[in-house]
């Protein structure tokens, strides 16, 4: 099972290991990372497996959009299954 | 992998367009909560509801958090109150409506519809009852909502439910006069209603649903406006091929929810409603939509067709997104509950005969519209009548929910709050239709064939 990190944001540095160490708490496996940064604006996103992860899954979710929070981001941790049905037919 | 745009794409839908889905409603049947004694059948109702629908607020609130995707409204629509309450001699009606106040009290749910009865081709056992009880039922609870069905296409108009309707939404909107008459907000009066419609004030469960199942209604207005928005030079082809698309991709999202919350409550899976609903929020408007389709205001000359365009291609890309349509599905114009036609009707331009015109082409009808507090009760069953005939005359569903002012004339508003938003008083015409609509009887049938 697999979910999609996107975190959105002025850039600083660490923010990758930010959001690699509150998925690893989570036993959540990074899969793939895309990033781009625009005008100052950090754009990444992350796809993440939790089939192994150690919280129900709409914890982690509210869980990361809090810690975007405190860290100043938009975090939000999102099932794939919302993008599959959406953009594939 | 995803393409990022993709995934920047529903995001973005979501937290700047207002891309939700309005509500999932659990159609509950109560048929076998029927019993001589009231207070048994309300017994019985109560433990049926809280029972099926114990779960149905939790579940949407863990799909809300997993997916991403604001879930507006939980609600839970039930088989009309007259034929349960048909079984039950004597006693008062209005306990009903308590008892399903009380369910939506205990499980959490934002609405409750079904205090309704099917008239449209007579007065059965408990019809004329529970009519006469909606006013009080309505001022009595919060959430519980109300719908009639005075005709369809194969029986034709009930004329006498009709009079009988214009006098009951004004005594409705009377005894909740301090309240800013928000009694005949939650009562509909339909034509050819269909039985499987999440939404509200006109959800029941038809009696030919299943025990209990999962129907869902999407929205996103905003999004489709957006999406019009950032493709400048388009003709109108491309317009609605891009309304299409558009609507595809709010509907997968609708039938994703849908068969997850069925599968997680364990019931059946009903219909996607794809209907388009604007709520009061600004970049949630269905008339915003039209005059990114090219209208200087929503109500000038070339709404009707704008709004045609809409709701057809609406449906074409909601169709194939979604194994199984119903409900209603098509665009809404509720004037209260779109910030568009708030303004429109506010400065003029969008007019009740303009309203009644928009609604041969789109989804319900006359909805949410303020008229002055004076207005007789057979004009009002004559503006009723006049949406239904377009309905009954072209086999599609329409509606009428007018709420008169009382105490309040043109200029003035009305305030209901959350999403049924607020209104300015519209004119009407004061012309009397009274010895019409005094005639009662029935309206026969249109013919089904011969049709050129």
């Amino acid at each position: 099972m697999q979910a999609v990190i996107s975190v959105v944001g002025r850039d600083r540095v660490g923010i990758l290991k930010d959001v690699a160490t509150k998925c690893a708490d989570r036993n959540v496996n990074v899969i793939d990372v895309s990033q781009t940064v625009l005008r100052d604006m950090f754009t990444m996103i992350m796809l993440v497996d939790i089939s192994e992860i150690n919280i129900k899954f709409g914890d982690f979710s509210l869980e990361m959009e809090a810690f975007g929070k405190e860290i100043g981001m938009e975090i939000r941790a999102m099932h794939e299954d919302i993008f599959n049905s959406m953009h594939r037919i | 992998m995803f393409n990022t745009k993709d995934i920047l794409e529903t995001i973005h839908m979501i937290s700047d367009e207002h891309l939700d889905i309005r509500t999932v409603t659990m159609g509950i049947s109560l048929l076998d909560c029927a019993d001589s004694d009231i207070d048994c059948a309300c017994e019985k109702i109560y433990n049926k509801i809280t029972s099926r629908a114990k779960n149905l607020v939790s579940v949407c609130s863990d799909i809300e958090r997993e997916y991403g995707i604001p879930i507006i409204n939980k609600r839970i629509s039930v088989t009309p109150i007259a034929l349960v309450a048909a079984a039950s001699k004597g006693g008062d009606v209005v306990k009903f409506a308590r008892t399903l106040q009380k369910c939506a009290d205990e499980v959490g749910v934002n609405f409750i519809g079904g205090y309704s009865a099917l008239v449209q081709k007579g007065f059965a056992a408990g019809d004329l009852e529970l009519i006469e009880s909606i006013p009080e039922a309505l001022n009595v609870t919060q959430n519980i909502c109300s719908s009639v069905n005075i005709g369809s296409s194969k029986a034709g108009i009930n004329l006498d439910a009709v009079a009988l309707m214009g006098r009951i939404i004004r005594k409705s909107a009377e005894i909740t006069a301090d309240r800013d008459c928000i009694g005949p907000a939650k009562l509909v009066v339909f034509c050819n209603a269909p039985e499987d419609n999440p939404f509200m004030a006109g959800a029941f469960h038809g009696v030919s649903e299943p025990d209990c199942v999962i129907n869902v209604g999407v929205s996103g207005p905003g999004v489709v406006k957006s999406a019009l928005e950032r493709s400048e030079g388009l003709n109108i082809t491309e317009v609605a091929e891009l309304i299409k698309r558009t609507a595809f991709k709010i509907t997968r999202m609708g039938q994703l929810v849908a068969q997850e919350a069925s599968r997680r409550l364990g019931v059946p899976f009903g219909i996607v409603d794809l209907s388009l609903a604007p709520t009061p929020a600004v970049g949630d408007s269905v008339a915003h939509i039209l005059e990114e389709i090219g209208l200087s205001q929503c109500g000038s000359a070339g709404t009707t067709a704008a709004l045609a365009i809409l709701n057809d291609a609406v449906k074409k890309g909601g169709v194939m997104a979604s194994s199984s349509v119903g409900g209603l599905s098509g665009a809404f114009i509720p004037v209260s509950e779109d910030a568009g036609m708030i303004a429109a009707a506010k400065n003029g331009t969008l007019t009740i005969e303009k309203l009644e015109a928009m609604t041969a082409v789109c989804s319900v009808g006359l909805d949410m519209i303020v008229i002055p507090g004076d207005t007789p009760a057979d004009v009002i069953s004559a503006i009723i009548l006049d949406e239904a005939a377009i309905g009954m005359a072209n086999f599609k569903t329409t509606a009428a929910r007018l709420i008169p002012a009382i105490g309040k004339n043109m200029g003035d508003m009305l305030s209901f709050g959350g999403l049924l938003g607020e209104a300015p008083v519209m004119p009407v015409s004061t012309a009397s239709p009274a010895k019409f609509i005094s005639r009662g009887g029935h309206i026969p049938a249109p013919l089904q064939s011969l049709k050129n």
